[in-house]
């Protein structure tokens, strides 16, 4: 339960980790946030991250692998430069969201979870991204994409493959 | 709490508000089935099995999570709840294997008794079950996941009870399993507490697994062999080639004054009893120096001439008796016994691990002042000076994590080591090695002796203020410092002490006499009156040679004959072997250890799981220890002592009382099925006839023991019925104490370390080597 002498993360986020711990009323509830922004910053939870996170919080690293593993937007593999994320939850799912995630795999070659070898892409299917009004939607990184359709959906992948996508990480 | 009424099937009952239905409803006898309820444990409502209806309540309640409150109308078991919970266990068995044949629970599984009685074997779900291979997290923890119906009990167990928080949960829903926090393995205190609270197959133990079924074995609760805290162990036996083997450790009955603890000796260090490196013939030594195996009566007509040849040239004082801190009191009031009538000396010692004498000597005619292990459980506030309880009194330490967790008692600790109980402690303060007896002067109001700061002020008048403390204290303390610490006790109301010794009969060692200047109960060897008119004999009234001292009159020629009863001194004091080298040594020992190699004669001895008796753990609880094992060519060290004076020309009726009066082992203290004299003794008794009394009877010394030993007055009846009853010190008729030479010689024992025994114990050793080695990093493939 202390600041370690070292940190692996940026001198931001480690200030902000320092007040994060101070806002609630038990320093565990820290926890989920403090794994988002690492994820954000280090691209997955490492090993690293998750003996820094423990540390700071006063927890046993099992405790964050605990709740590491509960969430299914924490990852614990680094993802690709673009994390594509498909949702596929009932609205996007009634106006084609898995024809768009089929439609990924078979232009990126990759599957669930998995990225392309040159580490520019990577897929997910997730859960809602509370984008319904406009389904099927995806998101890159933090940027949202709607009323998809494959075509719309090659588009968006020319983008980022030519460098012109919208950096949001 | 006030009372609160209540209606469960029918039934008016009555129970403190704030209890838990299903505690309420278990203690009049209406079971409540529950996997995830442990009592003790926190509460977790994960398994859904314990579901009742309550009038007015909406849905089916859960009994484990619901306090009772006056008026409640309760149904334990209607169609609808047979059907939720037959519901509940159907989805339990959705991945859990129907393989209860080569389960290593099947016979005491709790979902296999459920599935039994609610009947839902069939299933609904045609999905394949998910298998996952089975994993082995230690040497003592197998996990076997698909077994797992999460109830998180080994979670709870491991985090709140041992306080090592070793287990978690990981992933969710389906996929949900329990998870080692070195990711493949565990670290942790190895006490198995997660394998024996499991309701399935899931969590299985290194020993035990897939060696035999529940019920093949014979069941007989004992007390365990390692450290002073003497709890019960329920050894599961098996026949064998050569008797009765141990198989399993644990305590699932919870009759033990351990309640449902044990560590990891209790647990798996049994294993010693099985080595195949033990001895079973006597051996004697050669012209040559060579052992050679002989027979038991060539072996001890050789051993028994050669001492009384001895006595008869050189007198009592050239021999010299070094006992055992592991056998029993009978054992060890018959080895003073011998010694003082039969070799005629005082030279009689044992490895002192704590001073009792002094402990003894401060409490002299104070009532009603040690503790019972019993009692710290729920003493209100306990002060711990010294000591690793963690390391080295796992039962004490569980007992006073339990006793915070669960009545919130108030635990002030001082130490020289940041010990692992201070995160239970109220207050902690660090003091130098040295520094014991100074605290204990500033506590009683001396500040000068001290740095005296805030915390040491804040700390000494937590103290004052308690209005009852028991004081645990460890071997820091000796002689004059255990005085100082008793009369600081008593200037406080209502102080309990508890003196910290090492092994499983230490206490038993020094209650009966194994020191030069002290007969049993501490009476001086100057004042043996009514020893002597119940001996019939002259006894040696000046004190003898201690542990020290005859090695010292073994060097320089003064000591003819050594006997060592189940004792390593050799290691233990770093004995050079030529001290020994014109004395004539007779060990009695499981094994040929440093001691044996150096002997003479060497009988094979039983150990404590293959002899019946009583021992005295440090607190002073007396508790009655059966037979569970059996190991042909070994005799116990009872029997032995009796056959040597025997060979010696003593009067046998007068060293073993037997005969007496009615008063015979017919068996019901060693397990019925431990052997054909027992079995033989039960059909004797069962059929009305005269057991068969002999100078083999330990029971008859305890008669004499009780006779003799004021403070050994406890209920024959209690004990044989398996309670544990305390020492009464305040009979013991102890003078002030003289100025002693400070004998104490702590074990320094850890968790995973149990002295010479210990070594011989693959097991102790395996998890030694897994804990001290670390893990090879992974080689890649070339």
């Amino acid at each position: 339960m202390s600041t370690p002498a070292t940190t692996i993360f940026s001198p931001e986020t480690a200030a902000r980790f320092d007040r994060l711990v101070t806002l609630y009323p038990v320093r565990r509830s820290a926890l989920i946030p403090m794994l988002l922004y690492a994820q954000d910053e280090v691209g997955y939870i490492s090993d690293e991250v998750v003996k820094e996170v423990a540390q700071r919080i006063g927890i046993t690293e099992l405790d964050v692998r605990n709740v590491l593993s509960y969430y299914s937007m924490l990852r614990t593999k680094p993802a690709g430069k673009y994390n594509i994320q498909v949702c596929t939850n009932i609205s996007c799912m009634l106006r084609g969201g898995y024809e768009i995630l089929e439609h990924c795999k078979q232009r990126l070659g990759i599957g669930h979870k998995e990225v392309t070898p040159d580490g520019q892409f990577s897929l997910e299917e997730v859960e809602c991204i509370g984008a319904c009004c406009w389904a099927p939607a995806i998101q890159v990184n933090y940027d949202f994409y709607d009323e998809l359709t494959p075509e719309k959906m090659d588009a968006v992948l020319e983008e980022y493959k030519t460098g012109r996508g919208k950096e949001t990480r | 709490m006030a009372d609160v009424t209540f209606t469960v099937d029918g039934k008016k009952l009555t129970a403190p508000a704030g209890t838990l239905l299903i505690d309420a409803c278990k203690a009049v006898g209406i079971e409540i089935p529950a996997f995830c309820y442990y009592p003790g444990l926190s509460l977790q409502a994960a398994c859904r099995m314990c579901v009742v209806r309550i009038e007015k309540m909406p849905k089916l309640q859960t009994a484990c999570t619901t306090t009772v409150a006056e008026g409640m109308v309760v149904q334990t078991e209607t169609d609808e709840i047979k059907q939720a919970r037959k519901a509940t266990i159907e989805l339990l068995l959705g991945n859990h294997p129907l393989d209860c044949p080569v389960c290593d629970a099947g016979g005491e599984c709790e979902l296999q008794d459920m599935t039994f009685k609610y009947g839902a074997a069939e299933s609904k779900y045609v999905e394949i079950k998910q298998h996952r291979e089975e994993q082995q997290w230690s040497p003592v923890v197998f996990f076997d996941r698909p077994r797992c119906i999460l109830c998180y009990r080994c979670v709870r167990v491991c985090g709140e009870g041992m306080d090592v928080w070793a287990l978690g949960i990981q992933n969710r829903g389906v996929s949900a399993v329990i998870a080692p926090n070195g990711q493949d393995h565990l670290e942790c205190e190895e006490c198995g507490m997660c394998i024996d609270i499991c309701p399935v197959g899931a969590l299985t133990s290194g020993t035990y697994r897939y060696k035999t079924r529940p019920w093949e074995m014979t069941h007989v609760a004992t007390i365990c062999t390692h450290c002073g805290d003497g709890c019960k162990t329920t050894l599961g036996t098996r026949r064998s080639n050569d008797g009765m083997e141990i198989v399993r450790g644990d305590n699932r009955d919870k009759s033990g004054i351990n309640g449902d603890f044990l560590c990891i000796k209790g647990r798996y260090a049994f294993d010693f009893a099985n080595r195949t490196e033990r001895l079973t013939k006597p051996l004697v030594r050669q012209a040559d120096g060579q052992f050679k195996e002989a027979s038991w009566s060539e072996a001890i007509d050789f051993a028994a001439k050669r001492l009384r040849e001895i006595r008869e040239s050189k007198g009592g004082q050239a021999i010299g008796v070094i006992g055992s801190n592991r056998t029993t009191n009978e054992e060890n009031y018959l080895l003073q016994k011998f010694a003082r009538t039969v070799l005629g000396t005082n030279n009689i010692d044992h490895h002192r691990t704590v001073d009792y004498v002094s402990f003894a000597a401060a409490l002299a005619g104070k009532s009603e002042r040690t503790a019972s292990l019993r009692d710290t459980a729920n003493a209100p506030a306990i002060l711990l000076l010294g000591n690793d309880p963690t390391e080295q009194h796992p039962a004490l330490a569980w007992n006073l994590r339990s006793n915070v967790r669960l009545n919130r008692a108030r635990i002030y600790i001082a130490n020289h080591a940041e010990i692992k109980l201070r995160r239970q402690a109220k207050q902690f303060l660090e003091i130098p090695k040295d520094g014991y007896a100074s605290l204990v002067q500033y506590l009683a109001g001396n500040d000068s002796v001290v740095a005296a700061n805030e915390q040491t002020a804040a700390f000494r008048d937590a103290i004052r203020k308690e209005e009852s403390l028991l004081i645990i204290f460890g071997s820091e303390f000796r002689g004059r410092d255990i005085q100082a610490l008793v009369e600081f006790g008593l200037s406080l109301p209502n102080t309990k002490f508890v003196l910290l010794g090492d092994y499983a009969n230490s206490r038993g060692a020094a209650d009966m006499g194994l020191l030069p200047d002290t007969l049993p109960g501490y009476v001086p060897v100057a004042s043996a009156a009514h020893f002597a008119d119940e001996y019939g004999a002259v006894l040696p009234q000046n004190a003898g040679l201690d542990l020290l001292q005859m090695f010292d009159a073994a060097q320089s020629g003064n000591l003819a004959a050594l006997y060592v009863v189940g004792s390593n001194p050799v290691t233990r004091y770093g004995v050079d072997p030529a001290v020994l080298k014109n004395t004539f040594v007779i060990v009695q020992d499981m094994f040929l250890t440093e001691t044996a190699q150096l002997a003479d004669v060497v009988f094979p001895a039983a150990n404590l799981y293959e002899k019946a008796g009583t021992v005295t753990n440090t607190y002073g609880d007396i508790q009655l220890v059966k037979k569970a094992a059996d190991k042909a060519g070994v005799r116990s060290d009872f029997e032995l002592i009796v056959r040597l004076a025997d060979r010696m020309g003593a009067d046998l009726k007068k060293l073993v009382p037997f005969g007496r009066g009615v008063r015979a082992d017919m068996g019901q203290t060693r397990g019925a099925q431990s052997g054909e004299a027992d079995r033989h003794s039960v059909w004797l008794a069962a059929h009305g006839l005269e057991p068969k009394l002999s100078p083999f009877d330990p029971f008859a010394t305890l008669d004499e023991i009780q006779r003799l030993v004021p403070s050994y007055s406890f209920s024959r009846l209690e004990l044989l019925a398996g309670s544990d009853q305390h020492a009464k010190s305040e009979l013991v008729q102890i003078s002030a104490a003289p100025a002693r030479r400070d004998l104490v010689l702590p074990s320094q024992d850890t968790l995973f370390t149990s002295g010479t025994l210990g070594r011989y114990s693959d097991k102790l050793k395996e998890v030694l080597d897994s804990h001290t080695t670390p893990k090879p990093v992974e080689a890649a493939a070339d």
